[in-house]
């Protein structure tokens, strides 16, 4: 017999969003220089949220002035102050989570229970490590005295809007920068309640400079004169964009960009903790992640029996409204990613691979995209080459461990990982050769803020995450 | 005796361990500071680029996977090499860069020691930029730094040994294989070097040496699909931005151009520019409830 779940949602009460924002800068909120707004909606309900100002070039200027100033006292408190800052910072996050993960969850479309259980968490866990680095650093490994650079002009994307936020402020307040963050044009809020967190932990004025805005208010930060550094998190396009827009400045640059992950599944793998992997890998965020084990590499001789169990996990995966604590896969981010992940997935169909979603009820309202499965799949599909950035996994299949890391690095991407078999030497040895930034090996989508993160080849480079982490901020 | 007509040497690039004229059969004249005739170099062209990526690639495999002692014996070797052939160099270093012979022979002296240097950090560097990690959870997570696969490189113009030495080797000591663009004005030192590395057990391809004008061959070089990394060292700033532009197209890795005393300790900077860290995570797994409590 089936059991039916009884509705469990999350309260709403719990977060109290503003009719309307404006930009963070020195201190204080202020609308945007030319008056400009744009609203937020949840992607589960196209409600919309809020609305939020559209910030100008001429806001840019101002913020990176403000941070500008900031950081002459910011950069010449002893150490240990500025960790007192930031364990201030982590603290109220830990005291705020459930209202920031509901509150991530309304804006971003992702399960509460991962907003819950992983997003907050971690979140509060990066500004708690590098807080403990920032009077420290002359032990990093950087040199006896080593520098912040200045003023950094941060960029993140909608997936883990508030996550990507800690990679970003964390280390570089750590080292001593002070910093203008542009959150996502879909995922604003998150970022604006971490302003007001910034105001209750005291942190002096402009140090913490958030302008909220599209695309273009992003390439205004990133070419303005007056920063040292560049920090992106996002497209592999855009990524190159902005390496153009650096090349021949002294702006240091790091990149976290997209992937088309391999997980690699051997003959003699735990099926069972292999198929719970394979759904972690590709479902978690609706897909929606950098590191996502897009591409699922199998063993011939064992197709069968792990695509039957596959499906069979994927029939009982809920999806569905975000808040409900039972839900498994959210919303996706948005209408224009929707259309990007049908235009892919169609594609996969065209170019002759078999698709398959179980029977699945989407809501009427929102962004919905079944979790789907190709197989059939060549190297050659764009389905196989392409990064999806959804729930949609394309399965190849391979006899040898040669063949398997072949196909694994036949690509532009190289950020992430997984290996799944009980031989440790294999295990090593596929380590060993895969040329990406993070392998799992019999685990998937496993984060730490001591752990460096961050790609080979077109995934960008540098690292964020633990000693690692530091080198982007440091004079170095 | 005094009167004997001395043997000239033909200067040959340095691609795949062999010592191949330009294909495009071009060479230029090379003069020493007060403009008298050296030699005739190879002006490489972008074909003789592409045919070094091929070797350099080629060769990438298996020197990444040498072990780390291994690397280390043979940039070792090549100091060895290097030290027979002092005089050479010390008469090629004075008359490219118009030095005095005492002069010559400190920059000489400190190429030498540089090998020696980079040799002693191929089996340290991992143990530096890498490690474990302590996560919060079962699991054991580590850090290891490896290297980016195939560097090009413009090489210093002013320093055309001490300054070439010093960008090729942190690039080999981890790894990578190299191409090189010599300094245009003064390339004999460096395509002597090929002579000792040929000699010195360094795979043929690990090094690949070409001597020509980096502002016609490098851009091919910066936008090439199997370059992974660029070294701008010997390019100047409006040279470098296109070179940089031109890098992003599969996001190479990039060192700028930047003001260096390479008679200076290099410290590692260059050697961890090209290297990636990868982080490999695994569960610990549990002894069950009546595990070891040591």
């Amino acid at each position: 017999m089936a059991f039916d779940y009884a509705p469990a949602p999350e309260s709403r009460s719990v977060v109290d969003i503003a009719p309307s924002y404006g930009l963070f800068i020195d201190g204080e909120f202020r609308e945007a220089s030319d008056g400009k707004v744009f609203k937020t909606v949840s992607p589960s309900t196209e409600e919309v949220l809020s609305e939020v100002a559209q910030a100008s070039a001429d806001d840019v200027d101002t913020a990176v002035k403000a941070a500008r100033k900031a950081f002459e006292k910011w950069s010449a408190l002893p150490g240990s102050e500025r960790a007192k800052y930031l364990f201030r910072i982590a603290r109220i996050i830990q005291e705020r989570s459930r209202e920031l993960a509901v509150l991530e969850t309304l804006d971003n479309g992702k399960p509460i229970k991962e907003t819950r259980d992983a997003d907050l968490p971690l979140v509060a866990a990066h500004f708690f490590y590098y807080a403990g680095w920032a009077d420290k650093l002359e032990h990093a490994g950087f040199g006896p005295d080593p520098k912040p650079l200045g003023v950094a002009g941060q960029v993140i994307p909608w997936n883990f809007p508030l996550l990507m936020l800690a990679w970003k402020i964390a280390p570089a307040l750590a080292a001593g920068n002070t910093v203008v963050l542009k959150p996502a044009e879909t995922t604003p809020l998150s970022a604006l309640f971490f302003a007001d967190i910034c105001r209750q932990a005291g942190l002096p004025k402009g140090v913490v400079n958030i302008l909220t805005g599209d695309g273009s208010t992003g390439a205004a930060l990133v070419a303005h004169d007056g920063i040292d550094k560049v920090a992106f998190t996002g497209s592999t396009a855009v990524g190159k964009q902005i390496a153009r827009t650096v090349a021949g400045t002294d702006k240091k640059l790091t990149l976290e960009l997209g992937g088309k992950g391999a997980n690699i599944v051997f003959d003699d793998a735990p099926i069972d903790q292999a198929v719970e992997g394979i759904i972690n890998g590709i479902f978690f965020n609706q897909g929606q992640v950098c590191c996502a084990g897009s591409r699922l590499l199998v063993q011939e001789s064992v197709q069968d029996e792990l695509l039957d169990a596959l499906k069979r996990r994927m029939s009982t995966l809920r999806v569905g409204d975000p808040l409900d604590k039972n839900t498994d896969v959210g919303a996706i981010n948005s209408a224009e990613q929707l259309a990007r992940i049908t235009e892919l997935a169609d594609s996969g169909v065209a170019e002759g691979a078999e698709r398959w979603a179980p029977a699945c009820e989407l809501p009427e309202n929102g962004y919905w995209f079944a979790p789907t499965l190709f197989t059939g799949v060549s190297q050659a599909h764009r389905i196989a080459r392409e990064e999806i950035f959804g729930p949609v996994l394309s399965v190849l299949t391979f006899r040898t461990p040669g063949e398997a890391v072949a196909k694994a690095n036949n690509s532009q991407y190289g950020l992430s990982a997984g290996i799944w078999t009980e031989k440790g030497s294999r295990m090593l040895a596929v380590a060993d050769k895969l040329r990406a930034g993070v392998v799992w090996a019999n685990t998937f989508n496993k984060f730490d803020p001591t752990s460096p993160f961050g790609g080979y080849k077109e995934s960008g480079f540098g690292r964020e995450g633990g000693r690692h982490g530091l080198e982007a901020y440091l004079d170095v | 005796m005094s009167d004997r007509l001395s043997v000239l040497k033909t200067y040959k690039l340095f691609v795949g361990g062999k010592f191949p004229r330009s294909e495009s059969g071009r060479v230029y004249e090379v003069t020493d500071s007060k403009g008298n005739w050296l030699a005739n170099a190879p002006l490489s062209s972008r074909k003789d680029a592409r045919d070094a990526v091929v070797a350099a690639r080629k060769a990438f495999g298996a020197w990444s996977g040498a072990t780390a002692y291994n690397r280390g014996q043979v940039l070792y070797r090549v100091a060895e090499m290097l030290e027979g052939r002092r005089d050479q160099f010390v008469a090629e270093v004075a008359d490219a860069e118009g030095l005095s012979k005492a002069k010559a022979a400190a920059q000489v002296d400190a190429a030498i020691d540089r090998w020696v240097w980079y040799a002693g950090w191929t089996d340290k560097i991992a143990q530096i930029a890498g490690g474990t990690n302590p996560v919060a959870g079962p699991f054991f997570n580590v850090s290891s730094p490896e290297p980016t696969g195939v560097v090009a490189v413009v090489a210093p113009q002013e320093s055309s040994f001490l300054g070439l030495v010093s960008v090729i080797a942190p690039v080999i000591a981890g790894g990578n294989a190299v191409v090189v663009v010599a300094s245009e004005k003064a390339p004999l030192p460096a395509l002597s070097l090929g002579e000792v590395l040929a000699t010195s057990d360094v795979p043929g391809g690990v090094v690949n040496i070409l001597s020509g004008r980096a502002a016609e061959i490098f851009p091919s070089l910066a936008a090439h699909q199997d370059v992974n990394a660029v070294d701008l060292a010997g390019a100047g700033a409006e040279l470098a931005k296109e070179l940089e532009v031109a890098a992003a197209d599969n996001l190479k890795r990039v060192v700028r151009p930047q003001p260096v005393d390479w008679s200076a300790d290099p410290g590692t900077k260059r050697l961890m520019a090209f290297l990636e860290t990868k982080t490999v995570w695994h569960p610990t797994g549990s002894l069950g409830a009546g595990g070891s409590s040591y």
